[in-house]
């Protein structure tokens, strides 16, 4: 029983760290949509902030100057896609493949240039990263049956970045269902006309959007490269952008549900790392492959309506003429 | 758009297109400039590093081949305004039909039947992994974009699971399958070219560089001359017009998505027929990726396809040898190169637009007027 408690801790333990850059990219993916903007170019963004949250850590030494500097780039790349969507209505998903596959290339460029490490940045010192934060009384208090376990294991000890994708939600959530700011900007998601006509700038809406889905992606970067691991290696979100894409999917494009489906799917990856090369009792050893390709397997099978309906934003996708 | 007759037809189509390569290239030129490297010579090395002599000519070409096959199914599916970004996976599991038939068949049958039986396979591995997000996006709904990125990941774990569990070769270290029999080799052309009395170094370029060409022309065929083709093209314009007009847009989603998944999955021709001769992990190297910037600048169209190939061919070639030559530079400024290409002849396409409207508007002007001087003078 006891055995069974610790490793059910350990995996949702797990759970909450891998799942911080998917709930991030996915509230960033959300806003974004929300807003009209089909966002392809998550998983660049967050391979771009976790770039430069490793190379300025690197170079100064301060994981806060790091966070600044990984948003402003995810900013910038937020901005080149808005440029590309908003003004010049180009096609959205085009666009999110370019950032993709310039940023995969580029980093790579970039870091061998500068660290000789064939695209790696050298592995930094506890004091240029973001520390797990143990709460008070946690050493304490472990000793306390479940609760203890609970408190010392699940809830301390995690980064400060876990904390705050945790804290974004409700932030997101209010934003955009309690503020002047969110109803338009769901409005413009999905009927941009109605908003234009009642006088509000379609463009700037979503470009404000596409801000706030740079901070996200900009904190998932640093989180993946400075939090999580110790140095930036090329191709490391490894697809974990377009997981976000499918936990947004999976949620339905609503907040809370949203976060659901990133705790499943980090769960999912949680336990595929438990379970490589353990046997299942009555079923045998499950392939790790089988597990990693769930989320994408899930989310095509909801996508086809056969677990309920996602139905995307009317407007998403679809560049906005102002009629002249 | 009340000024969409302002620019001539062939700065749409020719000038355009270059304004934006052009800026791509610009950009790319600054990145080189950026890590402390000349771009003109680097602009110099990759060019004899692409073209110098006959063996870098041979790795263009065969890359080229792999960026003909993707570039046409990515355009393909363009026609039905069907975006495929799935090229990467329907070329994976185009390589897994031909590697499975080889597998089993290389032994007892002659190459003049494993030469089509292996395009077979390939292109019907290739269209099955197309079928199925053609066939949700067609009757379920689901956006085929996210279907085919999905359907990546899908094949890649599939690839994974299958190498390191089934097809691996015996007693093999390495996630790969045992060598086919030589039965079911693609002749190399430098073999062809030597038999003929030409003296070619030796390159990976095969037989497979000669089908993609004949799938050029076919695909300018189907599209543009045959009913299917025109069927397609229409649901592509305007969906509504097309149902009223008596098309079926089911099938046609059914039929273009297969189309271009087989055009995909040749790319196994190349790869596994034609250049490893076994089953391996990663054989498509984001070629299938690399077919939608080709697509992208080549317009659609089989004939900008081949020479945004050609390009394509020379960067990556071009870029090996950058990388060897000059050691602060990395391959992967191909990669980057490519999203440049995309970005600025995708997404951006018409920033130049408004500008040359402007210019072009000022110039029959002026032609007017000289005109008008030489008839009153």
């Amino acid at each position: 029983m006891g055995d069974l408690m610790e490793i059910l801790i350990l995996t949702l333990d797990a759970t909450l760290r891998v799942s911080a850059p998917l709930i991030f990219c996915a509230l960033a993916g959300l806003v974004s949509e929300r807003s009209g903007v089909i966002d392809i170019s998550l998983e660049g963004k967050l391979l771009a902030g976790a770039f430069v949250s490793a190379t300025a850590a690197a170079w100064w030494g301060s994981p806060w100057l790091a966070l600044a500097l990984a948003i402003v780039v995810t900013i910038m790349l937020s901005l080149v896609h808005g440029l590309a969507c908003i003004t010049y209505r180009g096609n959205q998903v085009v666009s999110g493949v370019a950032i993709n596959i310039l940023v995969a290339g580029l980093t790579v460029v970039l870091g061998h240039a500068w660290f000789q490490q064939g695209g790696s940045t050298p592995p930094l010192a506890d004091e240029a990263r973001f520390m797990p934060l143990d709460w008070p009384l946690a050493e304490t208090l472990s000793g306390v049956p479940v609760l203890g376990a609970l408190y010392s294991e699940l809830l301390s000890g995690h980064n400060l970045l876990v904390y705050v994708a945790w804290l974004t939600v409700p932030v997101i959530a209010w934003l955009l269902y309690k503020t002047r700011f969110g109803l338009r900007l769901r409005a413009v998601g999905e009927n941009p006309q109605a908003v234009d006509t009642a006088g509000i700038s379609v463009s700037f809406l979503r470009y404000r959007a596409l801000i706030i889905n740079g901070v996200l992606t900009g904190m998932a970067g640093t989180y993946l490269a400075i939090a999580q691991n110790a140095a930036f290696s090329r191709d490391m979100s490894a697809g974990q952008g377009y997981i976000a894409l499918a936990a947004m999917i999976f949620g339905k494009w609503k907040p809370w549900p949203t976060l659901g489906a990133a705790l499943l799917f980090g769960m999912l990856d949680a336990i595929s790392i438990r379970l490589q090369g353990v046997a299942v009792p009555g079923i045998g050893e499950i392939p790790v492959q089988l597990i990693q390709a769930l989320p994408y397997i899930l989310t095509v099978v909801l996508l086809a309506g056969f677990i309920g309906k996602a139905i995307a934003p009317a407007a998403d996708g679809i560049p906005y003429t102002k009629e002249r | 758009m009340s000024d969409a007759q302002a620019l001539p037809r062939w700065a749409d189509v020719v000038l355009i297109p270059l304004i934006n390569i052009s800026l791509a290239l610009a950009v790319s030129m600054l990145i080189i400039l950026a890590i402390g490297e000349s771009p003109t010579e680097a602009i110099s090395v990759m060019i004899n590093g692409a073209l110098g002599y006959d063996e870098a000519i041979g790795y263009t070409l065969y890359y080229t081949t792999n960026f003909i096959f993707t570039g046409l199914a990515v355009a393909m599916a363009f026609h039905a305004n069907l975006f495929n970004i799935g090229g990467e996976g329907q070329a994976y599991i185009g390589g897994l039909g031909v590697g499975l038939l080889m597998l089993a068949l290389s032994d007892v049958l002659p190459f003049g039947l494993l030469l089509p039986l292996g395009m077979l396979a390939a292109m019907a591995f290739g269209a099955a992994w197309a079928f199925l997000p053609g066939w949700l996006q067609a009757y379920r709904g689901s956006h085929i974009v996210i279907t085919t990125i999905m359907f990546n990941f899908i094949a890649s774990a599939l690839m994974v699971y299958l190498m390191v569990h089934v097809l691996i070769a015996p007693g093999s270290m390495a996630p790969e399958s045992v060598q086919f029999n030589e039965a079911a080799f693609l002749p190399f052309l430098h073999e062809w070219l030597n038999a003929i009395g030409f003296e070619v170094a030796e390159s990976p370029l095969n037989l497979s560089f000669i089908i993609a060409l004949v799938c050029l022309v076919a695909v300018w065929i189907y599209i543009w001359h045959t009913r299917w083709g025109y069927e397609m093209r229409c649901f592509g314009q305007n969906e509504k017009a097309a149902a009223y007009a008596g098309i079926n847009g089911k099938k046609v989603i059914l039929v273009t998505m297969c189309l271009s998944g087989a055009l995909a999955g040749l790319v196994g021709i190349n790869e596994i027929q034609g250049v490893q001769h076994r089953l391996l992990l990663n054989f498509t190297a984001g070629y299938g990726f690399t077919g939608i910037a080709v697509s992208l600048m080549g317009r659609n169209h089989p004939v900008g396809i081949f020479f945004a190939s050609l390009l394509f061919g020379m960067l990556y070639q071009g870029g090996a040898e950058l990388a060897f030559e000059l050691p602060n530079i990395t391959r992967e400024l191909v990669v980057a190169i490519q999203g440049l290409i995309i970005l600025f002849s995708g997404a951006l396409t018409y920033m130049s637009k408004p500008w040359l409207e402007a210019l072009f508007r000022r110039l029959p002007k002026r032609d007017r007027n000289t005109a008008e001087g030489a008839a009153h003078g």
